[in-house]
């Protein structure tokens, strides 16, 4: 396979505004004429699809949630990153590019990121034309705050609320173009396959999750936007339903996988309480800014955090990283975490967690501040665990997050199939290795308020005069038949045990092998026991009820057997990648005061994976990257 | 603790339904009610029964996709919070705990606690929005926006949409719902252009799926954000005020 950035000519700076110039137009008439199909409604698909049929495009979008304002997107809370320099600190375009180059431990595309930092002072701006009510200072300006692994304060925010706000905001655009008749929604309905003719995407099968039927919708091109895969682990920040099928099955129709194994493991979560445990909540990151991150200093210390004088606690990042102390970046965090526990420093009756502590910044900025800032957060935290963050330090534990790796996209957005793009945390593009705080949102919303509707327009230019291709076409028809096959292989199956039973048992594998450290041995057994695993799940589950009506079991099924086959490329991607870097730490591959040492010579490029066939191993292809402006070096935050 | 659940069974929306009682065990006081069903439903498939249907997504309380009658009381017994965020300390060991769906004429049951609660959507397509097309926003502070403002609009901007307020009400109304998005975006200097019109056509349309609103005042303490049926006074207010505005704004005004 060739892996084409589609990278232009020139200077960095000027690039996207070149590329804008030189893409196709289509001119208004014609856009009547092409109908496209967006999967996902968060930020990503939900601000595409708006955009798109705002430009005059038929839309036609596919969710599986009940509403398109359900998608996980709603759930992330501390903010979104933009250059607008409003704090006079020293930011720019270019800072929170190179900012974000370098927290990606140098594995992400620099075209790419640059056009991200320069579109994300367009994305406050929509925003608040929108109404999305961003915190403000007493005289009506936007206030900022800061986020781990900078320097300056270019986080925008509503309370804890970020993402449900620019949610909403993006939904309320897509369901004001579902009044227009612009777009088409399907609530309830899941893209189930990706179909491909003479090697382009011409539509997707689906199946209505509320009557079973399954159907074929085409169009001139496809946008996936369907959201990240840490639901591989069981356990994880995501919301329950959220998987990575639409992405594993275009993959499976020739779309490679880039860097699988670039998972985040986020800091600070509420540590698991039990076997019972169905998902891990996050805490804001945001919430580093006046917590200060400490473990007593002996192991096995019982006494209450109350007890322990001040000279007795370890406030181990401002120790080890003078010049960001509690606000490194997230993998530094979530290892540093992880080690304390792992030698006995952990705190609460688990004794898996560390402490956040707020009664420095309490008795700094008074209590009814602090409430201003995190109110809901404490009020969250309060009721999941029965104790008062303001009278008790909160316990912490790192926990999945968001992945970094996706499908391989090019500049455009586009796929390795022609006509199927890929937009927000599908996708590989922006991040590298590491995701820094509040870019998720940035990018989701970049990629489908500016970047997905100028590139895909130029794509549809190329195809003016064509019709879609018809639903009986026999790609259509094969499609249908093997959706329908799975679906009824599943419910005939007989088995003994559910489909969380397995899932559960496959997280476990992959947190424990595939998790915050990563080594050569590991992974070879990760990929045997993903294996025979998958094996008892194909024999042994149990899917009860029929196809034909609202079916959980069923629908997770499908969901855990794509999970089984990710995690053995991650663990395959992780294999193969000899260097630690950003989310990605192979114990063999450290400095000697424990951090992560990348090697550029040999794996300075994105992997991307391309499938090869049931039960074949994915072939690896190479797309090297180049790094003009922000020169690799070991990330120091010291 | 052991828990007895009475739970509405009901495999589709023509089909008769039944109250079937399950029996939950070794229930510890650290989860949240929707894992009491995860256990029950794990149980069920063991024994070859099909697991209860539940609506669930991100179990954090923002979603909006839970929401179950507990004991008769929309999302149970704990004050502003959402089903899945509803811990079991509130209850005791031999506790019996009915749960049954949204019981309101415009959310229609799909199976057993799964209702469809797409009427909010169409509350939100007849004016819940600002009409900006992407790109044609002008810079972000070039409008301040007091604090107070920005602050009591975001107040009812935190809906979650979950429907906790239609449950709850005697009349099945969506007055909490409508009123705080409308609420959210009236406020703000960038909601004024299509203030009056979007008035008119969310409450307009609210009636047509939902009853009305006699300021029972149930609304506000099952909402899980508490939301205050303060909005509601303002959407009343409002929508008073858009019959004759949108009479002067003539051609501006709505098209129906």
């Amino acid at each position: 396979m060739e892996l084409k950035s589609a990278v232009p000519e020139g200077a960095i700076e000027e690039l996207w505004d070149g590329h804008r110039f030189n893409m196709r137009l289509v001119n208004p008439a014609n856009k009547r004429r092409f109908n496209v199909i967006v999967v996902g409604t968060g930020l990503a698909g939900a601000s595409a699809a708006a955009s798109l049929a705002e430009l005059g495009y038929g839309v036609t979008v596919f969710s599986y949630h009940d509403s398109p304002r359900r998608a996980h997107s709603i759930a992330a809370q501390g903010g979104i990153n933009a250059a607008k320099n409003y704090q006079n600190d020293g930011d720019s375009v270019f800072r929170l590019f190179y900012d974000t180059v370098k927290g990606g431990d140098f594995r992400s595309r620099e075209a790419n990121v640059y056009r991200l930092a320069q579109l994300s002072v367009n994305i406050i701006d929509q925003c608040v034309a929108q109404g999305v009510p961003f915190a403000r200072e007493y005289g009506g300006q936007l206030e900022n705050r800061s986020f781990g692994g900078v320097q300056v304060s270019r986080t925008f925010y509503a309370r804890g609320q970020t993402g449900q706000q620019l949610l909403l905001g993006a939904y309320q655009a897509l369901m004001r173009q579902v009044a227009a008749g612009a777009v088409t929604l399907y609530p309830r309905t899941e893209m189930l396959d990706l179909v491909t003719v003479d090697g382009r995407a011409v539509g997707v099968t689906v199946r209505d999750l509320q009557t079973g039927e399954i159907s074929s919708h085409s169009a001139h091109a496809v946008i996936l936007a369907t959201g990240g895969y840490g639901n591989v682990y069981y356990l994880s920040t995501n919301a329950k339903k959220s998987n990575a099928t639409a992405a594993w099955r275009a993959h499976k129709k020739g779309a490679a996988f880039a860097n699988p194994c670039f998972t985040q493991i986020h800091p600070t979560c509420i540590p698991a309480s039990g076997e019972h445990q169905s998902k891990l909540t996050l805490m804001s990151e945001s919430l580093r800014n006046d917590g200060r991150i400490w473990v007593p200093k002996d192991q096995n210390d019982a006494r209450s955090p109350a007890d322990i004088p001040e000279a007795e606690r370890d406030y181990y990042l401002e120790r080890q990283y003078p010049a960001y102390g509690n606000l490194v970046p997230r993998d530094v965090a979530s290892r540093a975490a992880k080690r304390q526990v792992d030698n006995g420093r952990g705190v609460g009756p688990l004794k898996n967690g560390v402490y956040l502590d707020f009664g420095s910044a309490i008795d700094r900025l008074g209590q009814p501040e602090i409430e201003e800032r995190y109110g809901n957060l404490f009020e969250m935290y309060d009721r999941i665990t029965g104790e008062d963050p303001y009278e008790t330090p909160m316990r912490i534990y790192p926990a999945t997050h968001y992945t970094m790796g996706g499908l391989w996209v090019d500049y455009n957005l586009m796929s390795s199939i022609p006509g199927l793009f890929v937009g927000g945390e599908a996708n590989f593009s922006d991040h590298g290795a590491n995701r820094l705080g509040a870019s998720a949102l940035m990018q989701g919303l970049a990629d489908g308020y500016f970047v997905l509707p100028n590139t895909v327009s130029d794509y549809l230019a190329g195809l003016l005069g064509q019709g879609a291709v018809g639903t009986d076409h026999a790609a259509f028809r094969e499609s249908r038949a093997e959706v329908e096959d799975q679906t009824k292989r599943y419910l005939s199956n007989q088995g003994t045990h559910s489909v969380d039973y397995f899932h559960k048992a496959l997280g476990h594998i992959v947190w424990e092998k595939i998790g915050m450290e990563r080594t050569a041995t590991g992974l070879q057994e990760a990929m045997r026991d993903i294996s025979s695993l998958r094996e008892d799940f194909r024999r042994d589950v149990r899917v009860l009820g029929s196809g034909e009506s609202l079916n959980d079991s069923l629908e997770k099924a499908g969901r855990v057997a794509d999970f089984f086959d990710l995690a053995e490329l991650i663990a395959r991607d992780g294999l193969h990648r000899e260097e630690s870097c950003g989310g990605h730490f192979r114990v063999e591959h450290q400095t000697e005061d424990g951090e992560a040492a990348r090697d550029d010579e040999n794996f300075s490029y994105v992997a991307a994976w391309e499938w090869q066939g049931e039960g074949k191993p994915q072939l690896l292809n190479k797309e090297p990257l180049e790094f003009e402006h922000v020169h690799p070096a070991q990330r120091s935050y010291k | 603790m052991n828990l007895t659940l009475k739970v509405w069974r009901q495999t589709g929306p023509t089909a008769q339904g039944q109250f079937e009682t399950y029996e939950a065990r070794d229930i510890s006081e650290d989860m949240s009610f929707l894992e009491v069903l995860d256990v029950v439903n794990e149980d069920l498939i063991e024994r070859g029964i099909e697991p209860i249907a539940f609506e669930h997504d991100c179990r954090e309380g923002i979603c909006g996709s839970c929401g179950v009658m507990i004991n008769g009381q929309a999302h149970g017994p704990g004050f502003r919070t959402a089903t899945c965020q509803l811990h079991m300390r509130l209850f005791k060991d031999g506790d019996s705990i009915t749960v049954e769906p949204w019981r309101a004429a415009s959310f229609p049951l799909i199976r057993d606690l799964v209702v469809n609660r797409s009427a909010f959507d169409r509350i939100i397509e007849s004016g819940g929005f600002i009409s900006v097309n992407t790109g044609s926003a002008v810079e972000a502070n070039l409008i301040p926006i007091p604090k107070v403002v920005s602050d009591a609009a975001m107040d009812a901007a935190e809906c979650i949409g979950c429907g906790a307020c239609v449950a709850s009400c005697p009349n099945g109304a969506a007055s909490l719902f409508t009123a705080a998005k409308m609420q959210h975006l009236n406020l703000l200097p960038q909601g004024q252009s299509e203030r009056w019109q979007r008035s008119q056509s969310m409450v307009e349309t609210m009636e047509e799926y939902f009853g009305s609103c006699t300021s029972h005042g149930e609304c506000q303490f099952a909402c899980p954000k508490g939301i205050s049926i303060d909005v509601i006074a303002y959407m009343n207010r409002d929508y008073l005020k858009s019959m004759s505005k949108n009479r002067k704004l003539g051609g501006q005004g709505l098209s129906t």
